[in-house]
């Protein structure tokens, strides 16, 4: 009862507290301009309010996407194992024990990139001169990618054959040194040309051009411990990167050898890129190499000290219309290759070269040829000359299914005809597709 | 006196040309980021995208001439939810420039802000596609999304170049005032449209459909990534003469002949309709994108009287 006398002195105080202002300024104008300020702070405070729900609703969204992502999920509280039940007779301990060296919470976050590609190889028809096997898992490649810390991250390439397994490369790359130098260190495929780089699985082929087998280290190519250095240099024109590299010595099983320390094998390339239109562009490449060749070794000794120089050019054109861009597109390549082997019997001047091309027809299919000629690094009076047709496709991002017929003439020996399969398979992160 | 003048005057100059050479350099993965990246950095910043609007986001080449590009940048702005993976990773790495590089800060992902439709949950395994686990990465089809987008670039900006804060955000204020207006007059022309039914190639268009009510029954792709098939496509004609679907929605860089098949065969009109600027010529900017795509399918649907 109280209150409802006192209401309407109340409502006459608040009446005159909100009268007085007006009455004091005694203008409707300012009265409007004090609803229009009021109404204005309304405003802001109402967007302000309406910014701030957006920003929680974006932040509840980002947290829930992270919530749901497999790899941030957190087990509740210490993970603990249950003793079986057999040994609590025996005087050793009961109930539930803590389990240590389980990866703490969220740790698996930092667990590299995995992904394993498979390389399956069949083979038919003659060759008497460098048989292949029928069928052959020819190789299993287990790559482990991931950040290191601010400066360097780490790339690890391991491939299992049949029996056996050989790290094809393993390094580290400084992301961040001054001067815009691009570091590796570690066990790499040397910058030679530019088959030798890539890896099989991103090969347009299912084997190796003649001229990388016979004159630059036979399938693994130039691929050392040692160090690598990029740097890019600056000019208005085109994109243009030098490379040096210096490594231990030892490529392949009768190219690179290093007898001691200082038997180390130099690798120089420039790479020139350039675009020509937006749908085509222009890679070339310039290579020099040079390293001790185990043609000298007498008894296990190095008795000649002979080395090899190797010398190439590459030449890459790439057409791919932007708008079409997963339906078609065309690559063409060539390298040739020098080499200057110095052996008892003197020095062999060898030459090879491929050339080879690479339309795409649709989204899935791919069709090739290539063109394959080459001396013998030990001697150069021996050529051997091929050819290939090729076929590939693609169910999916991950898959690839290539046929290639290939005849090779060998200097020694019958001619070869083959018809070449191959199934490659890819499971884990997604990588980056090859350029 | 005069000397001193002199070196005022010098000074004021030096430092005039400083604050001309210091625009910084933004470089985005795609168009539309760049587009709203323009309008919040106006004329403090040189922007520029890596791949075009009428190609592929999935499938851009890593080309060494990208690498040029990011060496010089200050900001690296990406659309993320893996949408750049393909291509991406290698040319980060490659570009020689700590600034860029993930966790730095010249390194935005701008979906990390952005609201995200088709998380997947449960079991992910390829057989199910090309899946972005960790979600449609088409979000900038939103302008909700579009206004988030712009926000974190002004942010990122303002955080960078902490004296130019107040311009960066009274210019985000401004395009976010431009993008609620038209907003609300995209979402009423729509009005008298939603629940129409439509097709897409690729799910591009998650976003998009819920904010202007349009309601998607199923795609050309039999799977993410995965090209049409004939038993696919038959039974999606079937659906689709089913629920009387008369439109789908293509994106420029597919082909166009398996659209057309089902077009011919359920009397649907195949629209190519560009999910990001750049995506047709008359598509210049982040507005134009959602005036040019409500505009083509306002007047699809009156032409077919569907709904």
């Amino acid at each position: 009862m109280r209150i409802w006398r006192q209401a309407p002195a109340s409502l006459a105080v608040a009446l005159i507290l909100i009268g007085a202002p007006a009455s004091a300024q005694d203008s409707p104008q300012a009265l409007r301009q004090e609803i229009d300020q009021l109404r204005r702070d309304f405003d802001a405070l109402k967007q302000q309010y309406g910014d701030r729900l957006s920003a929680l609703e974006s932040k509840l969204a980002a947290a829930e996407g992270a919530a749901r992502r497999p790899t941030a999920q957190t087990p509740a509280g210490q993970p603990v194992a249950e003793v079986p039940a057999g040994a609590a007779g025996a005087g050793g301990p009961t109930g539930a024990l803590p389990v240590y060296g389980a990866s703490v919470g969220g740790a698996k976050v930092f667990n590299p990139d995995i992904a394993v590609i498979g390389d399956f190889l069949g083979a038919s028809g003659r060759n008497l001169v460098n048989p292949s096997p029928a069928l052959e898992m020819h190789e299993s490649e287990a790559s482990f990618q991931a950040v290191v810390d601010p400066y360097a991250r780490a790339d690890f390439f391991i491939s299992f054959g049949e029996s056996g397994v050989n790290l094809e490369e393993g390094f580290l790359t400084l992301t961040s040194l001054p001067g815009g130098l691009l570091t590796k260190v570690g066990k790499m495929r040397a910058a030679f040309g530019k088959v030798n780089s890539l890896h099989n699985h991103v090969l347009p082929w299912t084997d190796r051009p003649l001229v990388i087998q016979n004159l630059v280290g036979g399938e693994d190519g130039i691929n050392d411990a040692g160090i690598s250095v990029a740097r890019l240099i600056p000019n208005p024109w085109l994109f243009l990167e030098a490379t040096g590299q210096v490594l231990r010595g030892d490529s392949g099983d009768d190219f690179f050898h290093s007898s001691k320390r200082g038997d180390l094998s130099y690798v120089g390339h420039l790479r020139a890129y350039h675009d020509i239109t937006e749908d085509s562009n222009i890679d070339f490449g310039f290579s020099a190499s040079r390293g001790h060749n185990p043609a000298g070794i007498v008894d296990g000794t190095d008795v000649g000290r002979f080395t090899t120089s190797l010398y190439g050019i590459d030449a890459t054109y790439r057409w791919r219309p932007l708008s079409r861009s997963i339906y078609h597109s065309f690559v063409g390549r060539t390298e040739w290759i020098w080499s200057r082997r110095d052996q008892f019997d003197g020095r062999q001047d060898a030459m090879g070269m491929y050339l080879s091309g690479d339309y795409q027809l649709a989204r899935r299919w791919f069709a090739g040829a290539r063109l394959d000629r080459s001396n013998r690094a030990h001697d150069a009076s021996l050529v051997d000359t091929g050819g290939s047709f090729l076929v590939t496709y693609w169910p999916s991002e991950f898959s690839q299914v290539r046929g290639q017929y290939r005849r090779t003439n060998y200097a020694l020996g019958p001619s070869a005809n083959e018809l070449l399969f191959q199934f490659q398979f890819s499971i884990g992160a997604h990588g980056a597709h090859p350029f | 006196m005069k000397r001193i003048s002199l070196l005022t005057v010098a000074a004021v100059m030096v430092a005039a040309a400083a604050s001309a050479q210091t625009k910084l350099t933004v470089i985005t993965t795609t168009e539309d980021v760049a587009s709203i990246g323009r309008e919040v950095g106006g004329d403090h910043i040189s922007i520029e995208s890596l791949a075009r609007g009428y190609q592929d986001p999935h499938f851009v080449e890593a080309k060494p001439s990208f690498i040029l590009k990011l060496q010089k940048a200050d900001l690296l702005v990406a659309v993320g939810r893996e949408l750049e993976i393909g291509w991406l990773p290698p040319l980060i790495q490659q570009s020689r420039n700590s600034r860029i590089q993930p966790g730095s800060q010249g390194y935005l992902d701008a979906s990390l802000g952005a609201a995200i439709l088709e998380i997947p949950t449960g079991t992910i395994t390829r057989a199910m596609g090309d899946v972005h686990p960790q979600g449609n990465p088409h979000y900038w089809m939103d302008p909700e999304n579009g206004k988030r987008i712009a926000k974190q670039i002004a942010d990122k900006l303002s955080e960078i170049r902490p004296a130019d804060r107040p311009y960066f955000q009274q210019r985000l204020a401004d395009f976010t005032a431009r993008l609620d207006a038209a907003e609300k007059r995209w979402l009423a022309q729509m009005s008298p449209f939603r629940g129409t039914k439509v097709v897409t190639y690729h799910r591009s268009f998650p976003n998009f459909s819920e904010r202007f009510g349009l309601d998607i029954i199923g795609y050309v792709e039999p799977k993410p990534g995965i090209p049409p098939t004939p038993q696919h496509t038959l039974d999606l004609i079937n659906e689709m003469k089913r629920q009387n679907v008369k439109i789908i929605l293509v994106e420029p860089y597919f082909d166009l002949k398996t659209p057309n098949a089902i077009g011919r065969d359920t009397g649907a009109q195949v629209l190519v309709m560009p999910p990001s600027v750049g995506g047709t010529k008359e598509v210049t900017d982040y507005f134009k994108l959602f005036d040019y795509d409500i505009n083509l399918l306002m007047e699809a649907i009156k032409k077919s009287g569907a709904k």
